[in-house]
């Protein structure tokens, strides 16, 4: 049962033959009025939907607000959580002090703290920003933390047989040694902040493209609303494999 | 007390000691007017808050409401996702044409989606379960066709030398070894589907503990909203801990 017994030729005609399928019952639902009227809505309804959308210049003035919260949250996040995750990885007595808590609350939804940050910091952007920053916190914390306790003591051992100062150790051992987690945490903490952000938009904001998909849904435009959400999903899916593609750019000197 | 055992329960002590003195400065600086009540609410308020959520029903139903639903997104996704991952084990194109897409379905936000399921299936159980559903299945699937693909050839060439038939050396060989695989994919299914539906409840207002975190805020009842807050957390935490728990206990040593 190798896999290389299967042919690249077979694996897509029985990707396109799915895709077909799976568009062509939306289709038949759409036209067979089964469902309460517009709830499926034939497919080049969306279309058209999605391509007004994307002409609307308001549609790019949401996406910078989106936009803007995102890359604002998550650098917060990060920053927090890469310098967190590292104490608390190289201070041993630490990490065993807050790891309950942590973990209690990075598996916990982050979305239902929404109500505390409102009343923090109101209800607009920086609601949105801070939403983010907390999603992306704990996974960050968490994986750069494991990647400290990792490390291969060999490389501190070196770096100290070397005289190196704090300084030299942490920029010329520990950073270039964590890479891989580092890197890995962008990757997490990024997908995380973008849920957080549209999640919180969704539920209250007056701008951004949560917002956009809420009008829709409250006046019940239905093409509209599913072309808003394919754009984010679509845009959620892309900066997740664009991140991802930049950061395996740049391999780690040790592979 | 041995050494280790010292220094977890040192470590613990630690941990407690230092959230009380945060709750403790949280406490002085509302009592001194530094922040509003009505913004950060006193930690003390909160076992009064907590007491009062109980009586009022907003601690055990809301439990039950939202432990029932992500058992039955659980269990429709074990039904739906363990022939699937198998499947994609056991036929090659299958497991080539789809398993990447179901690699990238894992990574995608798929919460995202949650306006289309509200409009297709309405403002219900449905939604939440569904949600729930889909953040379970796709775990399952890659775990259980990860465990099947584990499965040491050895033991299924011994199957076959004794000419069990294919029914037969999936039933009483690959499944079993593939048993442990499949669990760690029930177990991420079940911690998944918990904290979707506890987000979705508290998106659209409906269902058990999430509900309750959106009421209390709109009801302006600050402390009772920080209460049902802390109850989801250590939920959360309480099911990380217990399943990871069990399938310690489960795995074969």
């Amino acid at each position: 049962m190798a896999a290389s017994a299967v042919n690249g030729a077979a694996v897509l005609r029985l990707r396109v033959l799915t895709l077909v399928l799976l568009l062509g019952s939306w289709e038949i639902v759409a036209r067979s009025g089964w469902l309460y009227e517009d709830v499926v809505p034939p497919l080049w309804r969306i279309a058209v939907a999605f391509a007004r959308l994307i002409a609307d210049a308001q549609t790019w003035r949401h996406l910078g607000v989106t936009g803007w919260e995102v890359v604002a949250g998550f650098s917060i996040g990060y920053l927090l959580g890469a310098v967190f995750g590292m104490v608390a990885g190289a201070w041993r007595f630490f990490g065993d002090a807050v790891a309950p808590w942590v973990d209690g609350v990075a598996t916990a939804p982050k979305i239902v703290f929404l109500p505390i940050v409102m009343l923090l910091a109101g209800t607009g952007i920086a609601s949105k920003i801070a939403l983010g920053a907390l999603s992306s916190f704990f996974p960050v914390a968490i994986n750069t933390a494991a990647g400290v306790r990792q490390l291969n003591p060999v490389y501190a051992r070196v770096g100290r047989s070397f005289r190196l100062s704090a300084w030299n150790m942490a920029t010329r051992v520990y950073l270039p040694a964590l890479r891989e987690s580092l890197v890995t945490s962008m990757r997490l903490g990024f997908g995380l902040a973008v849920v957080g952000v549209l999640l919180s938009e969704i539920k209250l904001s007056n701008a951004g493209l949560g917002y956009l998909a809420n009008e829709h849904y409250s006046q019940f435009r239905v093409p509209d609303l599913y072309a808003v959400i394919l754009l984010i999903f679509v845009l959620a899916v892309g900066s997740n494999s664009l991140m991802g593609r930049l950061l395996r750019r740049h391999p780690s000197p040790e592979k | 007390m041995s050494r280790a055992g010292r220094h977890r329960f040192a470590a613990a002590a630690a941990g407690l000691a230092a959230v009380a003195m945060l709750a403790g400065a949280m406490e002085v600086l509302v009592r001194t007017g530094g922040v509003s009540a009505l913004v950060i609410a006193p930690p003390a308020a909160l076992p009064e808050a907590f007491a009062r959520l109980w009586r009022e029903g907003f601690v055990l139903e809301p439990f039950a409401l939202t432990l029932a639903q992500a058992c039955a997104a659980t269990m429709a996704a074990a039904l739906v996702g363990i022939p699937a991952g198998y499947w994609l084990w056991r036929s090659p194109l299958l497991g080539r044409a789809y398993e990447p897409w179901i690699g990238a379905a894992f990574a995608a936000p798929t919460i995202l989606l949650f306006p289309l399921f509200l409009v297709l299936f309405g403002r219900g159980y449905a939604t939440t379960v569904f949600v729930g559903f889909i953040a379970a299945v796709i775990p399952i699937v890659l775990k259980t066709r990860e465990a099947f693909a584990g499965v040491p050839r050895v033991l299924l060439d011994v199957g076959r030398s004794f000419h069990l038939s294919e029914a037969q050396i999936l039933r009483r060989i690959a499944f079993r070894a593939a048993v442990p695989g499949i669990f760690t994919g029930l177990r991420l299914a079940l911690i998944y589907a918990l904290v979707n539906i506890i987000g979705m409840e508290f998106l659209i207002d409906f269902g058990g503990l999430g509900r309750i975190v959106s009421e209390m805020y709109f009801r302006y009842e600050i402390p009772g909203m920080y209460a049902a807050i802390l109850l989801i957390v250590a939920v959360s935490w309480l099911f990380l801990a217990l399943l990871s728990g069990i399938e310690a206990w489960l795995r074969p040593r």
